[in-house]
């Protein structure tokens, strides 16, 4: 009973936190609510018995990510981000934004139901072929990540390597040492 | 360990049984309470230690008139704090003036709760079950204290943020790149250490530290690690925010940095969390270097002794450095931060995977 108490508080907390995200004006509001939001998610994990996931939740997205966020928009000071009602030039009011978004959503919409019902069959929100026991230990947890999916980890290392040398690529101006 | 209890003694189990798990809940709050208004009293004594030191090391008496030896002096500060007048910025953004200093105690007080303090007591038998020293005693609890400090910073950087003022925001910006800057050199060489004793939970970290090498050096992971220590220490004055690591308040440049505009108990919210920050940041390294309650010699009944010398050695430590280092600039720390201290912590946790591997092997 108290689990699943506490169960909807983080689930609304996550949702709700999420759903104001998007509905902020201010980009810094926006930020602080996603960071909220993750932490709701962290609590869910901690019920998930995967007490490892939640504290990497909390220390790779909220304590780092988001600083790095909270920095860039504090650095570009961007109070607000909405565009006046006349402003038709703005780049948010163009018509093949509103198309294109409105076909995206559509997309997440679908692709979000079948995954649910995906998991209605298997009836295992954690996936279907992993046990819990894999989550709940880090040492289960690295073989995991090292035998059965070394190759989407080794991929994944490559693809943040691939964008960190880009960002310095494109860092770096003409004639810098 | 209970079921076995009940097997060998069922009579006298049952009603013991019922007594604890009344007592669980007593004892819980017991030990929050109590962790809660040390670290209080504790940030207290280290204002007055600050002081002290400071003006012991600038051939002064520092505050002398509040009591015999100016020992009152904290008390008098916090009076004199709590009746200020409560300023806020008109163009100050309202909530988040008010959160921001919360959000900063707050992480302060939570980052200690997963601290373990002492070995299992009876309290000099005071209590028929033995109790862990420690508020919570959670499997990960390294990572959570890292994770619950990291979010620390947005006490900071709100505060600068919501100020409406450019030094606060100045002073909210470093924070955010200095935390940047030495935060994966701070985790990496908590990876070592994790490395070595084969778990996350600092308890059974302090464990592993039991004993002695041929009968004298204790086994701490200090003389294992020294070079991971010493970028512990360094990335530690970082996150606390302290001299010379002190750039967002950095009062030459910027008046007072991301408190600038902040007066009264909202004001004193930030060096509490400051002095708070010292002390779990000075346990934290005692558990992870110095072998907590261990030491030579010493009984398991006096490890909080020991443990309270050792954290008491860090404070001092921590308040000779800012009175002796002068500041460095800003972007001296981000630079340090990730052209040495970081590769140095990868080798070094490259090293220590060796030597544990070596060792299993």
């Amino acid at each position: 009973m108290p689990e699943t108490v506490t169960f909807y508080l983080f689930a609304a907390l996550a949702v709700g936190a999420s759903l104001l995200v998007i509905g902020q004006r201010n980009p810094m509001y926006s930020v602080l609510l996603l960071i909220a939001s993750f932490g709701a998610l962290s609590g869910l994990y901690i019920q998930l018995e995967a007490p490892f996931v939640a504290v990497a939740q909390i220390i790779i997205y909220a304590g780092a990510i988001m600083v790095l966020f909270l920095f860039v928009v504090m650095l570009l000071n961007a109070p607000k981000e909405d565009a006046a009602e006349w402003d038709r030039t703005h780049p948010l009011r163009q018509p093949g934004v509103a198309r294109w978004g409105t076909l995206l959503a559509a997309l997440l919409i679908v692709q979000l139901a079948m995954a649910l019902m995906a998991v209605g069959e298997y009836n295992n929100p954690v996936g279907a072929q992993s046990d819990p026991a894999t989550v709940n230990s880090v040492a289960d947890m690295g073989r995991t990540l090292f035998t059965r999916h070394t190759f989407a980890f080794e991929a994944t290392s490559i693809l943040i390597l691939v964008a960190m040398v880009g960002a310095v690529v494109l860092a770096r101006r003409e004639g810098d040492q | 360990m209970h079921a076995a209890g009940a097997v060998a003694r069922p009579a006298r189990r049952d009603g013991g049984a019922l007594m604890e798990s009344l007592l669980r809940p007593v004892v819980i709050g017991a030990m929050i309470f109590i962790v809660f208004n040390l670290l209080i009293v504790a940030s207290a004594i280290l204002v007055l230690a600050e002081r002290k030191i400071m003006g012991f090391m600038q051939q002064r008496y520092g505050p002398y008139l509040v009591g015999p030896h100016g020992m009152l002096q904290p008390i008098a500060d916090i009076l004199k704090l709590v009746f200020k007048e409560e300023l806020r910025p008109k163009g100050a953004d309202k909530w988040l003036f008010t959160l921001a200093p919360v959000l900063s105690v707050v992480t302060a007080f939570v980052a200690f709760a997963t601290v373990p303090f002492g070995a299992e007591t009876t309290l000099f038998g005071l209590l028929d079950e033995p109790i862990k020293l420690g508020v919570a005693d959670v499997n990960v609890a390294v990572l959570v204290v890292f994770a619950v400090t990291s979010m620390g910073v947005y006490g900071i950087v709100l505060a600068g943020w919501a100020s409406n003022s450019k030094y606060s925001l100045f002073g909210g910006l470093r924070a955010s790149a200095q935390m940047i800057s030495y935060e994966l050199a701070y985790a990496t060489s908590l990876a070592a250490v994790i490395l070595l004793a084969g778990s996350l939970s600092l308890r059974e970290i302090v464990d592993a530290q039991q004993g002695t090498w041929l009968g004298v050096l204790p086994q701490w992971y200090l003389f294992l690690q020294p070079i991971g220590f010493i970028i512990y220490v360094i990335a530690g004055v970082a996150e606390t925010n302290r001299a010379p690591f002190d750039f967002p308040e950095a009062e030459q440049e910027l008046v007072a940095g991301y408190n600038t505009e902040y007066s009264s108990v909202r004001f004193a919210l930030f060096p509490q969390a400051e002095y708070i920050n010292m002390v779990t940041m000075s346990a934290v390294a005692t558990d992870l270097y110095l072998g907590g309650w261990h030491f030579p010699g010493v009984p398991a009944e006096f490890g909080w002794i020991v443990f309270l010398a050792k954290v008491a050695m860090f404070l001092f430590v921590y308040i000779w450095m800012r009175w002796t280092v002068p500041r460095y600039r800003y972007d001296q720390l981000m630079m340090f931060g990730w052209k040495y201290l970081f590769p140095a912590s990868v080798l070094n946790l490259i090293a220590t995977a060796a030597l544990v591997l070596y060792l299993n092997a």
